[in-house]
């Protein structure tokens, strides 16, 4: 089994079925799973399955899938829901989509296996409205399913009912943490609630409810089908199975992989990403999303799980994955998650609402060369409040990704800092243009371009450039035919 | 109850499961700061966001800070309350809050009243790094005829967000905009008259900052006061008293009906009246307006509306008419109090002293916030001069005070002015739930039955509940009433009306916790709500001192009938002492 | 349809999906068939798979080539979409990368028509539940 670096369990049918035919689906097993259940397992029986799987939620949060199914099971109403988590809020990410789009009747089967084990007769997939693409072919799913009998009411013969709609998310990202989804779904304002209580003791509409990631569900009928132990022995001890990941940014490779737990980064990025782009040096890969952190070099050997990436000060995330290279500057990468945690934020406590906000303003300050080095330490310590006070996950984990940069890249803070310099040369109110004298040959193209005559100099003599008056606008750069001019 | 046992900065303590960490704390003598949480115990009105994080403490094993508020107790639990992370991060998020805070102290309307200012002090903030560059979250203000909105200065506590929807189920205001720019209002940004606010006051009294205050008008006062071509008078409202000496650092439950009216008297009114003498007017009109309503219904008249309800709260009148406009025609159509006074005043009152109506200004001081807006009501107004010119807050009323160098506690105590001054205890009353229509009772009792009543206390209509129903035995006719306060408690007695199944004959609604000493107006109570037990506590004793206790006993109100009403009902009596109602339905209602 | 009332209604279903599968795609048998897969997710469309699709349909009726073309989702391969998958009867599928209109016709006249391979074949990097 180790010929490739990848092996498909959740993808197993992505790009090979046509996910708008249920046939090709049932061609390749689908349905057998739920059979099996309603047929021959009790409900205990398929939750000590799930449990002895190992399967950890791919949310983000990697909790026990079978624990989770199995409180929700043990909370008694007339009424209990099984919620899909189709937000899908990461910048980058689209494996929830993927999924969705490829192999829907996947997670079809598994919410209706979830709503067995659990005793739900209902399911909703909160899915967002831009993805209008896998709308669609659930919608289909959804009716094919039904005409076949697979969902709807006396599955297999059986007294088991299920039946599942679609809600529609504006695209928030905070509706993506679960309480808050479910407070959207009730047509309420899509912020988080205090846990406890948790959705499986009082969820949708005051009703247990388990609410899984798109990702977790998939997992569920193959590990039905083919048993916990087959499943379980694949990954590392306290991460089963794989993990889907988006990986983008600056490898040869970008897309969608699906590798085991334990994987380590450098595969990722130089064998299956095909190392970096343009054969530039890597400098970092973020994971988790704006939840994460950026790793680097010494973390290349880091068995990818859900424990070791937390360790490493990242996070799993729900799987997007961003390589840099040495153009990236490391200030800029912690302000753009930051800028979209600003963005996202429900504003319902203070630390988020406001604290992310001045952890922004700070890192714009210091890219823009008017940081002093006691921000360095006010950035650490509003980190460290915003993640100690925050409500809800999202501004529990929004100063990751400056905490990380902090501590592995340093000296590129204190760079912007102290020498006014953006050593990847990406912020550019810290560019300087100057020419080199010896390349210049007085043709005086430069200065005739220069919109704001910040060039001076003799013909046939080297010019200058006066940074006081520059606006950074790089039109002499492109201008001069001799490689005279550069950025520092 | 299941135990639990814990231990808070090193000390056992033992509460109930279910018990936050905040209210374990408590009972050690440790008070751990709270911001948007707000409790009004033993009336289940609570606030609970966990939205500021103000009371974080630290638990051992526990990755992150607890919000003490709202984390429950649980068994073995190590709880720290002021740890260096503990101190340091609620410093943190305070200076996170005040660095979207205008630094408006010296003028703002809240200011050495304000629960944000308290907290500043108490963690001794001294600096707000980063201000200089700090952006600011801005709103356009918003100005009503009783409230101002100052969004700038809005915390997100939510509370009035809790008081408005579910308290009063009002649902005007809720959260707006996300992030950074989030702030608590009506939907849409839009402007608070637009909204279905009933203008109760509930949420510019439980708002910890200056972002909801009551439209101020000490300056129009003063200025009326300081003309000499105006005759001023003054009304107070009954809940007034109770709640008036809390400014000056006197126990909540002091009455000072005496000081009072010296601080009014030298501040310069020319008369000082009371509002309870209108509050016995109040009774005999809408006593015998009931009284007709039931005799007919016993004599077998399908036609008649019943119950009847009370129409003394001008936000209930509001809420009526913006939510049940096809019930209209229940209400008694008598007058509140400020509004009889005003209009009694204007005419009896004015002819006796030969002052002309626009050369009168009468000023009323209310518990009350929606009073500001029931006055400036065109159907209040005759050529466009309203009978009542200005209506003032309890708060505003200190503020006067103070203005004028007086110090209500050493003030002499001294009467109210003839002759819209006399009243009884049963106009006293009404400054509580229960009290308006435990003074009809007593009216409608004796005129109904003849006789006299053996002992004038109604216990039944009493207490704190938010619906209460009792029978009260007329000469063989029982009479179903029903109580509620807070406007979610009046809308399930008018939900069983509308459905037909309603049982009662009469049922008496305030919009406020408490009824009018818990107005929007009063001296706030910072969530305590001892204060509010203790006003009605005071309110009963000042009936229990009246000679008189009954309406109709009151001899100045038999000789305004006498001398110009005519009778209770009468056209005049009509004419000046009833109004009639809208539907509001039409404007934006949004839950 | 008939509804699946057991789970040997559906066992019975897949059995025969799977062996009229196995027909189409083993060579030399009456309903051995050429099976092209364009994928179809959200970035594959993004990238002018529907395009492709268009084409393929219409170029193969043209030129006369029996063969099912059928839609599919994200093959995995954002940086060469879009993606196609090729199977001859037989054969293992082939899965190309880059192809626009112009690939799509290459892969016709040459893969398909004439077994000669085409730049831009994505080799199989993964295993499957089944291996
Ligand atoms: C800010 C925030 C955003 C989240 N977004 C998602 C999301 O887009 N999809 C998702 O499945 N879980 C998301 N989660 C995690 C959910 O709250 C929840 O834990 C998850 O859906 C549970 O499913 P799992 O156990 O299968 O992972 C988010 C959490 C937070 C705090
Ligand atoms: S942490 Fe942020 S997103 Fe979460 S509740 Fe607080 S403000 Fe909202
Ligand atoms: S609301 Fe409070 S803290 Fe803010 S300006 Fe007013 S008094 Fe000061
Ligand atoms: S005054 Fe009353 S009704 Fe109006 S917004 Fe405030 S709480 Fe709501
Ligand atoms: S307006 Fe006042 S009560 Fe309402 S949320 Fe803001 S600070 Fe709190
Ligand atoms: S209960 Fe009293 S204070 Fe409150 S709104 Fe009604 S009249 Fe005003
Ligand atoms: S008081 Fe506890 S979070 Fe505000």
């Amino acid at each position: 089994m180790t010929k490739y670096k990848q092996i498909r369990i959740v993808l197993n049918n992505c790009g090979v079925i046509d996910p708008e035919n249920i046939e090709e689906s049932i061609a390749r097993d689908s349905y057998m799973a739920l059979g099996k259940c309603i047929t021959e397992m009790t409900p205990q029986d398929v939750i000590k399955e799930i449990k002895e799987s190992g399967l950890r939620g791919r949310g983000g949060g990697g909790f026990p899938t079978g624990l989770k199914w199995e409180i929700a099971s043990k909370n008694h109403a007339d009424q209990k829901y099984v919620v899909c988590n189709a937000d899908e809020g990461d910048p980058g990410a689209f494996m929830d989509r993927s999924v969705l789009e490829g192999d829907p009747h996947a997670v079809l089967e598994a919410m209706a296996i979830c709503g067995y084990a659990i005793g739900a007769t209902k399911g909703l997939i909160y899915i967002r409205a831009e993805y209008p693409m896998a709308i669609k072919r659930l919608k289909i799913a959804i009716d094919q399913a039904l005409e076949y009998g697979l969902l709807g009411n006396n599955i297999f013969g059986s007294k088991f009912d299920f039946n599942i709609e679609l809600r529609y998310g504006a695209g928030a990202f905070v509706c993506g943490e679960e309480t808050s989804l479910i407070h959207s779904m009730e047509g309420l304002r899509g912020e988080p609630t205090i846990k406890p209580p948790f959705p499986a003791e009082k969820g949708y509409l005051g009703k247990p409810t388990n609410v899984n990631n798109v990702e977790t569900f998939a997992c569920v009928p193959i590990i039905i089908r083919k048993g916990a132990s087959w499943f379980n022995k694949i990954g590392t001890e306290k991460s089963k199975g794989t993990k889907v990941f988006a990986l983008a940014g600056k490898v040869n490779n970008v897309g969608l992989i699906e590798v085991p737990m334990g994987t380590t980064l450098r595969e990722v990025i130089f064998e299956i990403g095909g190392g970096i782009q343009n054969g530039k040096k890597f400098k970092a890969v973020q994971t988790g999303g704006p939840s994460g952190g950026c790793l680097t070099e010494k973390h290349l050997d880091t068995p990818i799980d859900f424990d070791n990436l937390i360790a490493a000060g990242s996070m799993m995330g729900s799987g997007g994955m961003i390589v840099m290279d040495e153009d990236n500057c490391m200030v800029s990468v912690a302000k753009f998650y930051l800028d979209f945690t600003v963005e996202e934020s429900c504003g319902k406590c203070s630390p988020c609402r406001i604290g992310n906000k001045r952890l922004y303003e700070l890192l714009e300050r210091i890219t823009k060369g008017q940081g002093v080095m006691d921000d360095l330490q006010r950035l650490r310590n509003m980190s460290n409040v915003i993640k100690d006070t925050s409500l809800c996950g999202l501004g529990q984990t929004s100063p990751n990704p400056v905490l990380s940069t902090l501590d592995n890249f340093y000296d590129e803070y204190v760079a912007h800092i102290k020498d006014h310099k953006c050593p990847a040369g990406q912020c550019k109110d810290l560019m300087k243009y100057f020419i080199i004298a010896e390349n210049c040959v007085g043709c005086t193209a430069c200065a005739r371009v220069c919109p704001v005559g910040a060039i001076t100099g003799e013909k046939k003599e080297p010019h200058f450039i006066n940074s006081e008056i520059c606006i950074k606008c790089g039109a002499c750069m492109e201008r001069c035919k001799f490689d005279a001019i550069i950025i520092k | 109850m299941e135990k639990v046992k814990l231990s808070i900065d090193n000390k056992l303590v033992e509460v109930e499961k279910g018990t936050t960490i905040y209210k374990a704390a408590k009972q050690l003598g440790i008070d751990i700061p709270v911001l948007c949480y707000m409790n009004l115990e033993g009336l289940g009105i609570e606030n609970k966001p966990g939205g500021c994080r103000i009371c974080v403490v630290e638990v051992e094993g526990r990755r992150n800070l607890a919000p003490s508020c709202s984390t429950d107790c649980t068994e073995g639990m190590v709880v720290h309350t002021h740890t260096m992370r503990v101190i340091n991060a609620r410093r943190t998020v305070m200076e996170f809050i005040l660095s979207d805070h205008p630094k408006d102290c010296l003028t703002c309307a809240k200011s050495g009243n304000c629960e944000l200012q308290d907290m500043a002090v108490k963690l001794g903030i001294r600096e707000i790094p980063g201000q200089e560059y700090a952006a600011m979250s801005t709103y356009k203000m918003d100005f009503s005829p009783s409230i101002i909105r100052d969004l700038d200065k809005c915390i997100m506590c939510r509370r009035c967000e809790m008081m408005c929807n579910e308290f009063q189920t009002v649902g005007a205001l809720s959260a707006f905009n996300r992030g950074f720019q989030s702030a608590v209002g009506p939907a849409f940004e839009m402007d608070i008259e637009d909204s279905t606010c009933t203008y109760c006051g509930q949420c510019v009294a439980v708002c910890p900052t200056g972002a909801l205050t009551e439209k101020d008008h000490t300056r129009d006062v003063i200025n009326a006061l300081s003309d000499p071509t105006k005759t001023v008078i003054v009304q107070t409202a009954p809940a007034v008293r109770a709640a008036l000496g809390e400014e000056f650092g006197l126990k909540p439950g002091t009455l000072v009906t005496g000081k009072m009216v010296t601080a009014l008297r030298r501040l310069g009114f020319n008369y000082v009246f009371d509002t309870d003498f209108a509050a016995d007017l109040t009774i005999m009109e809408e006593g015998t307006e009931l009284l007709g309503r039931l005799t007919k219904f016993l004599g077998g008249d399908k036609e008649v509306k019943l119950p009847i309800l009370t129409s003394c709260c001008p936000a209930w009148v509001n809420f009526f008419e913006h939510n049940f406009p096809e019930m209209k025609d229940i209400p008694s159509t008598a007058r509140s109090p400020q509004q009889m006074f005003g209009a009694i005043a204007k005419t009896y009152f004015a002819d006796k002293i030969k002052v002309k109506r626009e050369d009168l200004v009468v000023v009323s001081i209310m518990p009350c916030l929606a009073k500001k807006y029931e006055a400036q009501r065109d159907e209040f107004k005759v050529d466009g001069n309203p009978d009542v010119d200005f209506s003032l807050s309890t708060r505003e009323l200190a503020h006067l005070i103070k203005q004028a160098n007086l110090d209500l506690k050493t003030l002499p105590d001294e009467d109210f002015d003839k002759p819209l001054g006399e009243s009884t205890g049963a106009a006293v009353i009404f400054g509580v739930t229960g009290g308006v229509i435990e003074a009809a009772t007593r009216t409608a009792y004796e005129l109904h039955t003849g006789k006299k009543l053996a002992k004038v206390e109604f216990e039944q209509l009493r207490g704190m509940e938010f619906i209460r129903k009792a029978t009260i035995d007329f000469n063989g006719t029982p009479i179903n009433i029903g109580i509620a306060h807070g406007l979610g408690n009046a809308r399930k007695l008018l939900d069983e009306i509308k459905a037909g199944k309603s049982e009662f004959h009469a049922i008496e609604i305030m919009a406020c916790p408490g009824g009018c000493i818990g107005g929007g107006g009063q001296p706030l109570h910072h969530s305590d709500s001892s204060i509010l037990k203790a006003r009605t506590k005071a309110i009963y004793a000042e009936d229990e001192g009246k000679v008189l206790r009954k309406s109709h006993e009151n001899p100045y109100i038999i000789k305004l009938y006498e001398e110009f009403l005519g009778k209770p009902m009468s056209e005049k009596a009509h004419h000046l002492l009833h109004t009639h109602y809208f539907d509001k339905s039409g404007k934006i209602e949004i839950s | 349809m008939t509804k699946i009332k057991t789970i040997a209604d559906l066992v019975k279903l897949r059995d025969e999906l799977q062996s009229k599968q196995a027909l189409a795609d083993s060579a030399d048998n009456a309903e051995s068939i050429i099976q092209i897969k364009i994928g179809m997710g959200t970035s594959g469309i993004a990238s002018g798979a529907k395009d492709v699709m268009d084409f393929l349909i219409e170029a193969l009726e043209k030129r006369n080539i029996e063969a099912i073309v059928s839609q599919t989702g994200d093959m995995g391969y954002s940086y060469a979409e879009p993606t196609i998958s090729v199977k001859k009867p037989g054969k293992s599928p082939i899965i190309f990368g880059y192809v626009n209109v112009q690939k799509a016709d290459e892969i016709i006249e040459k893969y398909i028509k004439r077994d000669e391979l085409v730049e831009g074949v994505i080799p199989v990097n993964y295993h499957t539940i089944d291996n």
